[in-house]
This record gives structure tokens, C-alpha cells and sequence, in this order.
């Protein structure tokens, strides 16, 4: 059964590839790669079957979000789900060539949006997630107990010897996640003509790191960081507030020099994937949920040992009357 | 024994000259230089200047010469294996050098093959395999090859060996297998690069009597490069001396032991038992006035260590003839001192 | 008379200018009173002439401006209708047809034919080891992964193979085509795989096909090398005596050639895999799918647990393909007689296809996926043993971590960063004229001229530096241990399984214990890199003091040296040129590690790729950081390996000694 699905699809690709050939030129979205019975070939592709693939952004959250999503359309709708182990900035590229379906979180990216969705016209939005995000940086509570003037940026040269690392040198150090994140911290340092330096710790995982450990051994640390996070329920934490946000002061991201905005958390899905993905897209398009949800699932993944698979089955199975309002009738 | 007249191998006037901007080379008077010279000056190498001979049909020809002489590039330029810069090459009256590819391949196939002293052999093919070699190139099936390849096989005594591999046969019996890969397509002339040197001289010895027993039975051209002078003398009807590329002197054993063209010929011979390589021409002398010329006569063409028992047997000098007509008289005294006064100690 | 000459006389070498000897200066004080020129330059001009990083240089902002062009035009301009997209589209069809090859057969059938392919290539071991190690795909639950993984490894070995063996070939026969290929191979095996993945997104966008293009372009040099130095060693007097039996050009390369060559042209698929399989790790960066996925995803989330599954499935599939290949091109071309009896072909065809069949019948019994129950996890234990080893051995890791740090990083980066660039290039023109000449020289300053000129001077000297502490640690130890091989037979059995396994293992495995032990700093990435660059040096030194002629360790033997002295004065020296190369080898490799380490921390040069290709902004400097490594590669690779050039010729091809031996 499988195989000779398998076999038909492989000549579909041909044939679609030959067709290409006959008329003139090959644009990147003709016989993409890998199979996609469902949304690549139109077909009368059933409701069960066909995949779905999910692009995965490096951060607990979102795979959190990702993780429920995939469970209730391989369980409740039985679709197979691909999960795509990307960087956000990445995912949106696969939207192009076929290679992503859904972006399940999506924090901001107005650039992305503007040239993807309304110029090349291969992405569409498909709706809030329920989640309010908003990216910052951040300090433990207890130094912003013990030096009451240091949450303003203003008086962070003031500071800058209590961050110095080896890492930083004789500045002070400003903590990075992952290299793919939303950042504008080089252009904040040189803008605010702060004395500090970025060090990149890599991932969530070393951020997380470094902010328990600056709580639990009173060691001073200055981090980028952002809510949604469970991280907030086990470690208090301080704000330090950056010059406020206003209106278009983020257009060119090397002259920032404003806090982040806060941001309507959203998911994208590719236009095809909006055409031809049926139920899927339906699904993905009613999701939402609350931080609360969110810190939830990815708590559970990050701190209980469980497996984004194992997080989200827990989760669905205990909020059946969240959940049941997105499957489609 | 002497070949019959005619021509199977013609060269005339042939050069190779490696490096760059030969033909240059070639025309002016740098052709003239040493070869230090002419690589000191155009970083080019004379390896065959001006070379001309002729080989006749069924004549084992020998070429020698010291390491670096030229006589292995000599011989790779008559099926053009390495392609001669200038000259002439007529085999069987086929021009070489006009030939083109499909005509050379023909004459590589049918009428020249080489025997290599490293042998050449494919180790990944059975011995019988690499006999047929060239008669697989040609296509023909491979039963019919097969069967000539063991018939060869048995004429160069390896019977019994067509199923092994290469490398389980001894160096000798590995150069058999050469032997019967050339003699495989029937050749009229057989092309051998110092073939034995890199064996044993027990085997080599084995091997050259061989080629000698070969040449008596299958009667093919035979041209034999070779730098040991023993077995240039033991094989060759006729030998043509090289150095730095040219040739310094062409004729039988004989005549090069007993007239060196010049002293380099000289030294290289002179360690050559004369005895065994002279006849009497080269000592008989005429006859003083008061000798009697009823002794037993001997041809000219005798070695001089064949007319010992003739000569110890008679106290009359022994006429040296020629057909019918008398060349001169050897006694004794001639013989032991071409034996012993001016000879080396041989072997 | 013997034809031998005798042995030459010692070289009395009489320098024709003895005389003059007297009134030079001894030969220290050149150097030394360049030494005091250059510190003193430093300490009147530190801080002047200094090039801070920009992250809005010109440069970049022109890449990001061509970027854009690529963007807009990859549906209209005819460059990428009628070619680009054509080629994407064609390897991304191959990798598809793979894809459903492998998966056809179901994971029982798979196992079958892997282990009947193992049978076949070297016996029932073989077989066994082929077998197991892909049912171990299955139990670390990765068993669609791997299947992606492999096919995305076929399709580029096979690309690979298809224009590297009949370049390599036709290299092989033609000096011109070898002089012409020689820097630009040399460029590609020195470009760390990073820098590569920016361009391939521009042209053929994230998924497979880009995944599979940079794998070839990173497999395809040892492809083409291995094949050309497999012609060369064809002996050439079966090549003549082919060609003297009338033989066409074809029959001679057919019938002999390639025969001959087997098992050398066998090594050059396997180290084709070899490169193929630590690159597609990395290719998961540009979305290639596969068990890269999830070991970029245990590093973007420090999780070793998530990423060691994955990480140790590369390593058997690295194991399985590197044995399968080496005993398949081992095996020699014909039955041996005599010894053990043999299985005949007729047998061995008929087990491989009991094999296969019986993968094929038990599919059907099996379920289609392969079983959950039987599937292994161990992330959690993985985990906890990690963070355990993190908080028990913090103090030793972190005080070893800031010890580096700041007695070595820091002082260097900040004597790099803080000189004046045209110090910093004369230095190392000087550096690199001793060497190797003004050539070497010459390309010394080109390159880090370029540098300078593409805007990335402040980070080339981050890497820099990263670079020179781990190349000076990895030397240090392997020396050691090299010595130490060659010195007791004992320790060098012990050793060399391990540096066996180690030279199998693609490079990215090696982030892996780093990141469980020092977290994401720039010393993560030299422990990563001299764990990476520590056994092919070792090997090379080893061999190299072996391999001093046992002649002159006799003569040193007899004139009453201690073990000792025969160490210092007779085989270090002698092996010196094997301790260049290694040299050489340490830093490309080196490099090639620091780059990736800008995954986990390392800063410099390997960030900007990194954010090169997450952030949309950073794209031009990602671009030029990529062409800056390679500059920082060919201007360490040139001056190192002119040092290796001046005393002999390299007489064997470098991809020989790059990763192996010629078993």
C-alpha cells in the first residue's frame, strides 16, 4: 500500500518536473523536494494522511506550542507531522521552496512579513496564539533590591564592573541565547553607548543556566530574555528598562536604540499549506492558548524530563476542553 | 648462423628529444651540444640522436648501451610509444611514423610486441588472462583466445600455470608469462627491454637460453635491448652500441671485441674473454716463408677457443680458410696468446 | 668491478662565503633584534591603526544588497530558471528517489540488504557489525532519521563519485588538469564547512538540495584527489605493455587502470562517505533532514541528552560505511588459494540473498514502524549524568576553562586586537618569507589584506587567537602521546584502536562532551577542536619518528647515545618534516573546528556565519565572515605548509595523510 503510494508519488515528481522543463524554466516552488502527498500534490488527499511540516524554533515555548499542535494532528486528525529543526529567520525561507508549512510562534518579524506574505506572496497569517511576548533585558531580582537605581539603563556604566566575565574582558557582560534569536543588543550597546559587551551563551539552555545560578549564588548577571517563560514561576527577575518602544524607533535594526515591543504572538503558515491543507490548517488556524498553557508544556519538557511528545500528551489530556474548540467539524 | 637478406626493422635518422620546444632543438646547432650542454642550455634531453640502422628478417639485433644511454627510448619510439621527434621508421615496409592511430594499433597488435623488464603484468587477471591480453583487445572470443594462450603457454614451458595469478610466480616464470603475452598475437618482430635484468642471474642465464631456444623455433625478428655485455654477445647477431644517444658502433660480437670504434667501445669490451668471441680471422697472420701449408685447415668464422683441440692435435699451423681461398695460418703461439696475453680472466 | 659507486663522503658543505663568516653576526641576532623591533612597535603603536569591528561595514551591506537581488529575481532572471533552480530541482529528485529506495524495502527489509551488502564486502563480521548497527538506528529510536541521513549521504557521495572520480582520473593522466586543480582543491578542504552554508541558502534555498550541494562540495575533493593519485601509482609498465599490445586508450583505462587502481579508488569512495557523512550534520543548519537535526537541536538547546542518540547513530553509520567500503576495496579481486577453506561466489550470493529475503519476509510479519517497545531512551539518564558531572566537576572545569581564559585568550586576543593591523600583517609576512619564501609571503599579505578590506579584521584576530591556544594545546599533546607511541609498543596498541574510532567520528560529535563540560564559551570550542585535531596528529608524529631510517638510530645506537639523546637529537630531528605536516594538519583542522565552535560559544568569525544565515541583517557579514575564514586558512595553511615545502618536496599527496591510512 505505502510503497506503491510511495512509487506514484515519485512519478508525480517526474512528471512535474518534466513539466517544468516543457515551459520554460524552473521557479523554486515547482517539484519540491521530499515527500508531500496531501498539500505538494492537491490531490483528493483524504482527511487522514498527508504531512504537515512544522518548523522548530530553537526555544522551549514555542516547541511547547509546536509539540500540542503536532500531537492533536497526528492523534485526533491523523496527518503525519515533520517537525523541521530550524532557525526562525530559516523557517520562513522553507515557506518558498515547501520545505516549512507552519510557523507556530512568530515574534514579530514585520521584514519578514512585509516580503514573504505581501511580495512573494507564499506565506499567509493565520491568527494570534493567545501568547503576549515581549523580549527584554533582564537582571535577578536581588540586584535590583540591592542597587534600587541599576533597573535604569541609564546607570548601567555605573555598573558594567560587576558583569565582567573572562568572557567580557574589562567590560561587562550582556548574556545572549541563541545566535538566531530576534536581537538588537550590538545595536543597543553602541546606540546607548553602554560599556558592555555581547557574549553569546548559545541557547535557552545557557541563559536559563546562568539566571538560576546568579539567583541561587547571588552572582550578578545581566541577560537577554523574554516572556512567555516558566523560567519567571522558579527565578525572580527584574526588568531593566531600556528607552520605551515607540511606533517605527526599531525600523532600521542597526540604529535601535528603544526597548523591544511587545508583540501579539502569531502563527504563519505557507499559501499552500492555507489552500490545500484542509483540516491541518484548520486546526493550526484555531490554536491559541495562554502563557500559562505554554509555561505548562514547557516546563514540563525543560525541567520534568519529559519529551516534547510525552509534554504534550500530558497537557492534552488534561485540558480536553481547551483543545476541542480547534479540531474542525 | 646469419639472417637472410632483406629488411624488417628500418630506422633512419631518428631523434627524440624530450622537453620543451624539441623541434627547435632539433634544426639548429644546439643538436650539435653535449647533452649537458643542451640541458644546461634549453632545458631540453637528447635522449636518441641521430640514430640509423636496419634489422633484417629473423636477425636477433641487439642494442646496448649503459643506464641513461637512450636505448630504452630508442626502442619505445619504433611502435611510437613515445613519440620520436624526427626521423624515419619503416617496419615491414609500413611507414610508422605516417601511420595513423588505428593503423599503429593494428601494428601493435599484429606485427610488434615488447617484452618489458618489469614485466608488466596485470596482477588482478589469471596467468592465461594476461597472455590473452592482447588478442582480448582485438576482440577475439574468448575461447579461441584462450586456447592460443595455453598453446603459447606450453611453448614457453609454463604448463599447468594458466590459472594462477601472476603474483604466485616466480620473477623468472613472471617473465615467461611476458614472453608468451608477445608471442601470444604472433608478431613478426619481438621488442625486448632489457628483459632479465631485474632477474637472478641463474634465471637470467635460464631466460636467455630460452629466447635463443625461442628464436630457433619460432624464427621471429628479434630486437634486444640490453646493458650486460655478456648477454648482448650471447644473443646478438648483430649489436649496435649506444651512448648519450647515439650510436658508436653497429656490427657482429666479433667485430666490435676485435676492431672497438673507438676507446669507449674499447673500455667497454675489454674485459671480454677474446678467445671466446674472436674467430681466427681476427689472429691468423700469413704465413712465414719456411712454414708448411699441409696443416689442417679451419673455417675463418671458428672461435679461437674451438680450433684448441685442431691446433693441439697438429704440429703444422692450421690454415684458416675462407670457402676456398686461404686467409693465413694460426699455430700455437697464436692461440695461447689470444687466450692468454691480451684476454681477461673470464668465466 | 662493482658498478656501485662508494658511499659518498659526509657533505663537507664549504659555503663558498666562509670567509665572511667570520664578520657576520651570529645567527640569533636577525631574529631576535626583529623580535625587539616588533614589541617595541607594539608597545609605541598599540591601539592605533586598529580595525573595530562594524557590523554595518560596506561590504556587508553590498551582500545584503545582492542577497536581495537573489531574492527578487529567483523567479525571473534566466540564471536561476533555466539553471540554478534546474540543478536544485535535480538533486533534490535524486535525494527523493533515495529516500524512497531506502524506505521501500520497510527497516526489516533494510536490515536484510545492509546486512547482505556487509556479508558480501567482508564476511560474516562484517555482515554482522552492518546488521546490527542498522538495527541500533532503530532501538536510539532514530530509525526514520537515519534512513533521511543516508540517503541524504548517497545522494552526495554519489554526486560526489559521478564528477570527482572522472575528474580525479583524467587529473591522474594530465599534469596540466592537476596544477590547474591543485589550489582550488586545496582552497575546498581548507574552507571549514561553515562558510559554505550562507551561498548555498542564496542560490539553492534551505531543504535536501542545498543540504546535498555543500555535502559535495566538502566530499567531492578527497574524490577527486584520491583518484588521481590512484592513476599515478597504476604501475606504468602494465599501462606501456597494455598500450604495446595494440590497446585503445579505453581498453587501457577499462581493462587496466582501473583494475589495478581498486583498491586505491576504494579509499577514495570511503573517504568520500567519510567527509560526506560529518558534513551532512551540519547541512541540517540549511533544514537537510536527518540526525543532524537533532544534534543541532541538543546544541541550540545545551541538551546532550537530546543530541547523543543521534550523535552516536552517526558514529555506527560512520563505523558501518567506513568498514563495509575499506574491506569491500581490501578484498582482493580474485578467490585465494591454498589456507582456509573458501566460500565460493556462489554460496556467498546465495547467503546475501537468504539475507535479504529473510529482511524482506519478516517486514511483513513486523509492523511497518519499527517497534516502539524496543526503542532505547536514555536522554533523561544521559542528562542527569551530565548535569551530575557538570556540578561535581565544576570547580576543576571551570577553573581549567578561566585559566585558559585568561592567561592565554585574553593577553593574545588582546595583543591581536590592540596591534596595529600593519604590524600584525608584517609580522606574519615575515613569519611567513621565513617560511616559505616570498610567495608564501606574498600570499600572506594578500590575504590578510583582504581581510581587512572586507571589513571582519577585529574578529579574524578572535579566531585567530582561538585558534593559535588551541593549535599550541593540541601540539603539546600530541607530541606527547606520539612520542610516547613510538616509544612503547604497548601504549601504541592501546592508542591506536582508539584514534581509529576517533578518526571515524564526524567532527560535530566532538562538540558534544565539550558542551556537557564547559557550557558555550570560546573554550568549549578549542576542547572540542584539540579532541578533533589531536589523533591525525598523533598518528603523524608517531609514524614520523618510526619511520626515521633504523640506520641512523643504529649509528646513534653505537656511538653510546642513552634513550634519550636518541630522542632529542636523532628522531625528533629526523622526523621533523612529519611533525610540520602534522603541524599543518592540527591548524586546518583546528580551524575548521573553532569555526563550528561558533555554535556553542566560540565568537569570532564562526558566529557571524552562524548569525549569517539565522539573521536576515546579518547575512552580508555572515558572507564575508565565511570568505575571511577561508583567507585565515589558506594564509595558515600557506605558511605552515612551506615550512613543510622548503627542506623536500612533498613527495605523497596530502589527502593520504589527511585522515588515514592505506590499509
Amino acid at each position: 500500500m505505502r510503497i506503491a503510494s510511495r512509487i506514484r508519488l515519485l512519478a508525480g515528481l517526474l512528471t512535474v518536473g518534466l513539466a517544468a522543463a516543457g515551459c520554460g524554466g524552473a521557479t523554486v516552488d515547482t517539484g519540491t523536494s521530499s515527500a508531500q502527498p496531501s498539500t505538494g500534490a492537491g490531490s483528493s488527499a483524504p482527511a487522514a494522511g498527508g504531512t504537515v511540516k512544522i518548523a522548530i524554533n530553537p526555544w522551549a515555548g514555542y516547541e511547547a506550542s509546536a509539540a500540542v499542535i503536532a500531537h492533536l494532528l497526528e492523534d485526533k486528525l491523523g496527518y503525519t507531522v515533520e517537525k523541521k529543526e530550524l532557525a526562525e529567520q530559516v523557517s520562513w525561507e522553507g515557506f518558498e521552496n515547501g520545505d516549512v508549512d507552519v510557523i507556530v510562534e512568530n515574534w514579530g518579524h514585520e521584514d519578514l512579513k512585509k516580503s514573504f506574505i505581501e511580495e512573494k506572496k507564499v506565506a499567509v497569517e493565520a491568527g494570534s496564539t493567545g501568547n503576549k511576548g515581549v523580549i527584554g533585558w533582564y537582571i535577578p531580582k536581588w540586584m535590583a533590591d540591592k542597587y534600587p537605581d541599576i533597573t535604569d539603563y541609564k546607570n548601567l556604566n555605573k555598573y558594567a564592573d560587576l558583569f565582567k566575565t573572562s568572557e567580557s574582558g574589562d567590560k561587562g557582560q550582556l548574556l545572549f541565547g541563541d545566535p538566531s534569536y530576534v536581537s538588537n543588543e550590538e545595536a543597543l550597546i553602541k546606540n546607548l553607548k553602554l560599556n558592555y559587551k555581547v557574549v553569546v551563551g548559545g541557547s535557552e539552555a545557557a541563559l536559563i543556566e546562568s539566571a538560576t545560578q546568579a539567583q541561587q549564588q547571588k552572582k550578578p548577571l545581566l541577560f537577554y530574555f523574554w516572556d512567555p517563560h516558566w523560567l519567571f514561576n522558579k527565578v525572580e527577575l527584574a526588568r531593566v528598562n531600556l528607552p520605551p518602544y515607540t511606533e517605527g524607533c526599531d525600523a532600521d535594526p542597526k540604529k535601535v536604540a528603544c526597548d523591544y515591543a511587545e508583540l501579539d504572538l502569531d502563527k504563519i503558515v505557507s499559501k499552500k499549506f492555507a489552500d490545500t491543507g484542509g483540516k491541518a490548517y484548520e486546526l493550526v488556524k484555531n490554536f491559541q492558548w495562554t502563557n500559562e498553557h505554554q509555561n505548562a508544556v514547557a516546563n514540563d519538557i525543560t525541567n520534568n524530563g519529559m519529551s516534547a511528545e510525552e509534554a504534550a500528551k500530558k497537557w492534552v489530556d488534561a485540558n480536553p476542553t481547551v483543545w476541542a474548540a480547534w479540531i474542525p467539524k | 648462423m646469419t639472417s637472410p637478406d632483406g629488411v624488417a626493422i628500418e630506422v633512419r635518422s631518428l631523434w627524440k628529444i624530450f622537453g620543451p620546444r624539441a623541434e627547435r632543438v632539433l634544426g639548429g646547432p644546439d643538436a650539435e651540444l653535449d647533452p649537458d650542454e643542451l640541458r644546461a642550455k634549453t632545458g631540453c634531453v637528447a635522449a636518441v640522436r641521430d640514430v640509423s640502422f636496419t634489422v633484417r628478417p629473423g636477425e636477433v639485433f641487439v642494442v646496448m648501451g649503459l643506464s641513461g644511454s637512450g636505448k630504452s627510448t630508442l626502442v619505445r619510439c619504433l611502435t611510437r610509444l613515445v613519440e620520436p621527434t624526427a626521423g624515419e621508421i619503416t617496419i615491414s615496409g609500413e611507414d610508422v611514423r605516417a601511420a595513423s592511430p588505428a593503423q599503429l594499433r593494428d601494428l601493435r597488435r599484429n606485427r610488434v610486441s615488447m617484452v618489458f623488464q618489469h614485466f608488466g603484468l596485470l596482477p588482478h587477471r589469471k596467468v592465461v588472462d594476461n597472455v590473452a591480453y592482447g588478442l582480448e583487445v582485438q576482440g577475439v572470443p574468448r575461447r579461441q583466445r584462450h586456447e592460443r594462450a595455453r598453446a603459447i603457454l606450453s611453448l614457453v614451458g609454463l604448463d599447468g600455470f594458466a590459472e594462477a595469478r601472476p603474483d604466485q610466480l616466480s620473477g623468472g616464470m613472471q617473465q615467461r608469462v611476458g614472453l608468451a603475452r608477445a608471442l601470444a598475437a604472433d608478431p613478426e618482430v619481438l621488442l625486448f627491454d632489457e628483459p632479465f635484468s631485474a632477474l637472478d642471474p641463474l634465471i637470467r642465464r635460464d631466460m636467455q637460453a630460452e629466447v635463443v631456444r625461442l628464436h630457433r623455433e619460432v624464427g621471429k625478428t628479434m630486437l634486444f635491448i640490453t646493458h650486460d655485455l655478456s648477454e648482448a654477445l650471447k644473443l646478438g647477431e648483430r649489436i649496435a652500441i649506444m651512448r648519450a644517444g647515439a650510436i658508436v658502433q653497429l656490427g657482429t660480437p666479433e667485430e666490435l671485441v676485435g676492431a672497438p670504434a673507438d676507446d669507449y667501445v674499447a673500455d667497454f669490451v675489454r674485459d671480454v674473454p677474446r678467445s671466446e668471441v674472436l674467430s681466427l680471422r681476427w689472429i691468423c697472420r700469413s704465413p712465414a716463408d719456411d712454414e708448411h701449408l699441409d696443416g689442417p685447415a679451419l673455417p675463418a668464422g671458428t672461435i679461437i677457443r674451438d680450433a684448441v683441440p685442431a691446433v693441439m692435435e697438429s704440429a703444422r699451423p692450421i690454415r684458416v680458410v675462407e670457402g676456398e681461398e686461404l686467409l693465413g695460418v694460426v699455430d700455437r703461439l697464436d692461440i695461447l696468446t689470444a687466450m692468454s696475453g691480451r684476454a681477461g680472466t673470464g668465466s | 668491478m662493482t658498478s656501485q659507486a662508494p658511499p659518498a663522503p659526509p657533505v663537507q658543505a664549504i659555503p663558498p662565503t666562509a670567509p665572511r663568516d667570520a664578520v657576520r653576526p651570529p645567527r640569533w641576532v636577525v631574529p631576535a633584534a626583529g623580535i625587539v623591533a616588533v614589541v617595541a612597535a607594539y608597545l609605541a603603536f598599540r591601539g592605533t591603526a586598529t580595525l573595530p569591528h562594524d557590523d554595518d561595514a560596506a561590504p556587508f551591506r553590498f551582500v545584503n544588497d545582492v542577497r536581495a537581488w537573489v531574492d527578487a529575481n529567483r523567479n525571473q532572471s534566466p540564471v536561476f530558471l533555466f539553471f540554478v533552480n534546474y540543478i536544485r530541482l535535480f538533486v533534490g529528485g535524486l535525494y527523493d528517489a533515495f529516500l524512497l529506495a531506502l524506505q521501500a524495502p520497510g527497516w526489516a527489509g533494510l536490515i536484510g540488504i545492509a546486512a547482505a551488502l556487509g556479508w558480501l564486502a567482508g564476511g560474516w563480521r562484517i555482515g554482522l557489525l552492518s546488521g546490527l548497527g542498522f538495527i541500533s538506528f532503530g532501538v536510539l529510536g532514530l530509525w526514520e532519521a537515519s534512513v533521511a541521513t543516508l540517503a541524504l549521504v548517497l545522494t552526495a557521495v554519489l554526486l560526489s563519485l559521478v564528477i570527482g572520480l572522472p575528474l580525479g582520473i583524467w587529473a591522474g593522466h594530465s599534469p596540466r588538469l592537476r596544477r590547474l586543480l591543485a589550489p582550488v582543491l586545496d582552497v575546498m578542504q581548507i574552507m571549514p564547512t561553515f562558510a559554505y552554508l550562507a551561498p548555498m541558502v542564496l542560490f539553492f534555498q534551505i531543504g535536501p538540495a542545498s543540504g546535498a550541494v555543500a555535502t559535495l562540495i566538502y566530499s567531492v575533493p578527497p574524490a577527486i584527489r584520491i583518484a588521481a593519485l590512484a592513476m599515478e601509482q597504476v604501475s606504468p609498465t602494465a599501462v606501456e605493455a597494455s598500450v604495446s599490445l595494440g590497446a585503445t586508450r579505453r581498453q587501457t583505462l577499462f581493462k587496466v587502470e582501473l583494475p589495478m587502481a581498486r583498491a586505491t579508488l576504494g579509499l577514495a569512495v570511503n573517504q568520500t562517505i567519510m567527509m560526506a557523512l560529518s558534513m551532512v550534520v551540519i547541512a541540517a543548519l540549511i533544514a537537510a533532514p536527518g540526525l543532524g537535526s537533532d544534534i543541532i537541536r541538543g546544541l541550540t538547546r545545551a541538551n546532550v541528552g537530546l543530541m547523543l542518540p543521534a550523535g552516536i547513530a552517526i558514529v555506527i553509520m560512520a563505523i558501518v560505511l567506513d568498514r563495509m567500503t575499506m574491506s569491500a576495496a581490501a578484498r582482493p579481486p580474485y578467490p585465494v588459494t591454498g589456507g582456509k577453506a573458501r566460500i565460493g561466489p556462489r554460496l556467498r550470493w546465495a547467503v546475501a540473498a537468504v539475507l535479504v529475503a529473510a529482511g524482506l519476509a519478516l517486514g511483513r510479519v513486523l509492523p511497518a514502524e519499527f517497534p516502539e517497545e524496543w526503542v532505547l531512551r536514555f536522554a533523561a539518564p544521559v542528562n542527569e549524568a551530565v548535569n551530575w558531572a557538570k556540578f561535581s566537576w565544576y570547580d576543576v572545569t571551570d577553573a581549567i576553562r578561566n585559566f585558559i581564559t585568561e592567561v592565554l585568550l585574553n593577553p593574545l586576543q588582546a595583543v591581536l586586537t590592540g596591534a596595529p593591523w600593519w604590524l600584525v600583517t608584517a609580522v606574519a609576512v615575515a613569519v611567513a618569507w621565513r617560511t616559505g619564501g616570498l610567495r608564501t609571503a606574498a600570499v600572506a599579505a594578500g590575504c590578510l589584506l583582504a581581510t581587512a578590506l572586507i571589513g571582519l579584521w577585529q574578529h579574524t584576530m578572535e579566531t585567530l587567537t582561538t585558534v593559535l591556544v588551541a593549535v599550541v594545546l593540541t601540539l603539546l599533546i600530541g607530541l606527547l602521546l606520539g612520542v610516547a607511541a613510538a616509544r612503547s609498543p604497548r601504549f601504541a596498541a592501546v592508542q591506536r584502536p582508539l584514534l581509529d574510532a576517533a578518526q571515524t567520528m564526524p567532527a560535530f560529535v566532538y562538540l558534544l562532551p565539550a558542551l556537557a563540560l564547559f557550557g558555550a564559551t570560546r573554550f568549549t570550542a578549542i576542547f572540542a577542536s584539540v579532541i578533533y585535531a589531536v589523533p591525525p596528529v598523533i598518528r603523524l608524529v608517531e609514524d614520523g619518528i618510526r619511520n626515521v631510517s633504523p640506520a641512523a638510530v643504529e649509528a646513534a645506537l653505537s656511538c653510546g647515545s642513552t634513550e634519550r639523546q636518541l630522542l632529542w637529537k636523532v628522531r625528533l630531528p629526523l622526523a621533523r618534516p612529519a611533525i610540520r605536516l602534522a603541524a599543518n594538519q592540527g591548524i586546518v583542522m583546528t580551524l575548521a573546528m573553532v569555526v563550528v565552535g561558533g555554535l556553542v560559544g566560540a565568537g569570532g568569525l564562526g558566529y557571524d556565519v552562524v548569525s549569517g544565515f539565522s539573521q536576515r541583517t546579518d547575512f552580508g557579514m555572515g558572507f564575508a565572515a565565511g570568505v575571511a575564514t577561508v583567507l585565515l586558512g589558506i594564509l595558515l595553511d600557506r605558511i605552515t605548509q612551506g615550512a613543510d615545502r622548503r627542506p623536500s618536496p612533498r613527495t605523497s599527496d596530502r589527502t593520504t595523510t589527511r585522515k588515514k591510512r592505506i590499509a
